[in-house]
């Protein structure tokens, strides 16, 4: 079986298993002991946040805030920047494609009073900086967007929406999740005036339970988590010190190896689109800029799961959606909010790339998109 | 191709003048060696009073914020050396407006110095003949002779000439050590490490003292101070502290029944200990962090008391300093973030809740007279110090030693 489904996760790295495994075996100490053990946890876990602030470029260790993945990342960035504030504003602009975590976040503050208005992309996917900047009022604390769209692939312009904001409405605080862009594509936070940046793990060969928040300095956070006043205060648990370490290697490896994959993973997606191309029924996702490892495509009036069923049967993985959608029937909200009808809406598919995939790889996934859609094709035609 | 040669680093006027000219360059450039010790590629040259430094295989960009750091330097610039021919100096002053990559206009002049009188063009000839080319070229690019944003300098001489534009500005002061030596007194707080600095960059060669009171101050206090000589020691190339066992002198204190005079008591201890430490290095004042009426001890009266403990002169550099400047000034030597860890120094010991800020001499002169034996204690404290030697770019070896000790291994990360 051949999985092309890296965008919902990523098989750990070998050589993170091992650092995991070894630091499991040698430290159990807690990081908040004044003891020898937990005197050594505080140094692995330090020594963590500095790698992955080097990995993440031009911030510092102490804006590092490790949490239990991107999802929580996200819910902190976005309730703690709303909830327990003293001044007046309770507005939210966001963004119709968002993923789950931070558009049910930003419902879930509405339901308490808070305003959110979510911007739609253009038919390509990508919303307009324009489209952000109007939607920004007085009132306006936060603004979220995603640097990839985690179905589509298509590249949000991150870095002019966080230069406006800076030069119009300095005071509003810009979150980003950062997620799936980590691995292909650079980001300078400081110049696209980032406050906030979640990232995964688990999506860049590390281990799942680790997330990161950057929280830029002089940023403050209501903390969702009370207790024991962990990661500067703003997440109370004991850290999972030995993930932590495998994660600050995976990030590392990820901001080290960009390039060459991007590169790489450029040509590979290359051979996919020109086999969707081929194919008059399937409809590819053509964003203006698109991450590297994203190909998605609509086979219109056929559901996601009888796609993702054929391929599966020709050993195949891909995915419907985002996998934290992808059990759900209801059409693609991403594709909705990009003016898609409900036929196309509920037929994408998303093939993401990895770092073990190579050109045999995809010659093998070119053949079995051939052979499944030569299979579909008629029952899509009967259909309609 | 490298975009540039050589860093420039220019010495003032006032230093390099005069009887002691030949003392401060010697200073200077050993102070430059030192920094460059981490950066083994990087060649280092010493002529007309100036400094090159050959990056070598090393990043101009990183080497830039290290030498910006060099006492009594008053400023520094990566330069392109080229051949001492016309054609050349313009390709070179091209090639950097280039890398510039102007998006604006602006203003520029060019400032051509020729000090090799065998080169064909005066100085006044050779302003023209390089700045038409470029103008011609950079359409953005708008002459103003007065203030211009961008100052194109070439200097002539005999075996190349050097095109430059940028300038930056150094940290000034006296070159490393040309003052005489000191001993600094660091706590783990936030002023000492700034007054450090501030004497260092005097001219001043500093070595450090510390009071440790095991085990009532952790080792982790310890340690942070270790981390703030070092940060010094990224200033000074080389860091000696001294760290004194001050326990047994403390607790002798406590059983005087004499609480709100303890820190009176305490910091003239450490002056006498810190003044027999100084006479064995040769160290010719003591520095201190204090900043007058900043906490009990540091009123002009407790001043009075506590500094007739010692003969040495006392130098306080942050003495009318503001907290808020000082805290700048630690945010941008480095040391803030260490500074603020929250582990107990010795001064927050057995400190009563209402020190005096106005302490009498006399009853002080006569517990100190009553204390048992407090001669010999001050003896043993200062002959049982531990010294721990620090060098620029230590941080990262003495941090994996300590890794290696607390079973870290490298590779994990």
């Amino acid at each position: 079986m051949l999985n092309f489904d890296h965008a919902a996760s990523t098989p750990t790295a070998s050589d993170v298993i091992r650092t995991m495994a070894e630091v499991m075996e040698e430290h159990s100490g807690n990081p908040s002991s004044i003891h020898r053990g937990g005197e050594a946890a505080s140094r692995l876990l330090e020594r963590s946040r500095e790698v992955c602030a080097a990995a993440i470029g031009g911030v510092k260790p102490t804006e590092i805030i490790f949490t239990s993945g991107a999802t929580e990342s996200n819910n902190l960035a976005i309730k703690g920047m709303m909830l327990g504030r003293k001044d007046r504003k309770t507005h939210i602009v966001t963004t119709a494609i968002e993923h789950a975590s931070v558009y049910e976040s930003c419902q879930q503050l509405e339901e308490l009073g808070f305003e959110a208005t979510y911007v739609k992309p253009e038919a390509d996917g990508i919303v307009s900086l324009e489209a952000v900047l109007a939607a920004v009022r007085e009132d306006t604390a936060l603004v979220s967007v995603m640097h990839v769209n985690n179905e589509t692939g298509a590249v949000q312009p991150i870095a002019q929406i966080g230069q406006q904001l800076k030069k119009l409405h300095p005071r509003v605080r810009f979150h980003v999740d950062g997620v799936q862009g980590f691995s292909q594509l650079s980001l300078d936070l400081n110049k696209a005036g980032i406050d906030l940046y979640s990232l995964s793990a688990h999506k860049i060969s590390g281990p799942r339970g680790v997330g990161i928040l950057y929280v830029r300095e002089g940023v403050r956070l209501f903390p969702l988590f009370s207790g024991g006043g962990q990661e500067n205060g703003l997440r109370a648990g004991t850290e999972n010190v030995a993930a932590i370490v495998g994660a600050a290697k995976a990030f590392r490896l990820a901001a080290e190896g960009r390039t060459q994959r991007a590169k790489k993973m450029n040509a590979l997606r290359e051979m996919v689109t020109a086999e969707v191309n081929r194919h008059a029924g399937l409809r590819l996702t053509e964003p203006e800029q698109s991450s590297p490892h994203i190909i998605h495509f609509t086979f219109s009036g056929l559901k996601s799961q009888v796609i993702l069923n054929a391929l599966e049967e020709l050993g195949v993985q891909v995915s419907a959606q985002s996998a934290c959608s992808a059990k759900t029937e209801k059409p693609s909200r991403v594709l909705s909010a990009m003016g898609r009808g409900h036929e196309e809406a509920i037929s994408g598919i998303r093939i993401s790339l990895g770092d073990e995939h190579g050109q045999s790889e995809i010659r093998e996934l070119v053949k079995v998109i051939g052979s499944a859609v030569e299979r579909l094709a008629p029952l899509e035609g009967r259909k309609r | 191709m490298k975009k540039y040669d050589y860093l420039l680093l220019r010495f003032g006027e006032v230093t390099l003048k005069g009887r002691n000219r030949a003392r401060f360059e010697k200073a200077a450039v050993e102070h430059v060696r030192a920094l460059m010790r981490p950066y083994p590629d990087a060649k280092i040259r010493r002529e007309f009073g100036r400094i090159y430094v050959d990056p070598g295989s090393e990043n101009v960009e990183t080497l830039i914020p290290i030498l910006q750091n060099v006492f009594g330097m008053t400023s520094l610039s990566p330069v392109r050396a080229v051949q001492p021919e016309l054609d050349e100096i313009i390709r070179a002053a091209g090639e950097l407006i280039e890398s510039m990559e102007l998006d604006r206009e602006t203003t520029f002049k060019t400032n051509v110095r020729r000090v090799w009188k065998d080169f064909p063009h005066s100085s006044q000839e050779s302003n023209p003949l390089v700045a038409t080319p470029l103008l011609k070229r950079f359409s953005l690019l708008k002459v103003d002779v007065r203030n211009p944003e961008l100052e194109l300098r070439v200097e002539i001489r005999d075996k190349a000439a050097y095109v430059y534009g940028e300038v930056i500005p150094g940290v000034g002061g006296f070159p490393l050590g040309t003052n005489g030596k000191a001993l600094l007194l660091l706590s783990g707080g936030i002023d000492s490490p700034v007054a450090g600095w501030s004497a260092l960059r005097r001219g001043l060669e500093l070595e450090c003292i510390h009071f440790h009171s095991y085990p009532f101050t952790s080792e982790k206090a310890k340690e942070k101070v270790v981390d703030l000589a070092q940060g010094l020691a990224e200033y000074a190339g080389k860091v000696r502290l001294h760290i004194v066992p001050f326990t047994e002198v403390q607790t002798s204190f406590t059983q005087m029944g004499q609480d709100n005079l303890m820190i009176t008591l305490m910091r003239r201890a450490m002056l006498r200990i810190a003044t027999k430490v100084a006479e064995r290095e040769k160290a010719l004042a003591l520095v201190t962090g204090e900043s007058l009426g900043q906490v009990a001890s540091q009123t002009l009266p407790s001043m009075n008391v506590i500094e007739r403990a010692t003969e040495l002169p006392i130098l306080r550099p942050l003495v009318m300093t503001d907290k808020d400047e000082i805290i700048r000034l630690s945010r941008k030597i480095g040391t803030y973030e260490t500074s603020i860890l929250p582990y107990e120094d010795c001064c927050t010991l057995f400190v009563p809740k209402s020190p005096t800020t106005n302490p009498n001499l006399r009853i002080v002169n006569k517990i100190e007279a009553v204390t048992p034996n407090l001669e010999r204690l001050i003896e043993e404290a200062a002959a049982g110090t531990e010294t721990i030697e620090l060098l620029a770019g230590g941080a990262r070896l003495r941090r994996e030693a300590a890794e290696a000790e607390a079973a870290i291994k490298q590779d994990w990360f």
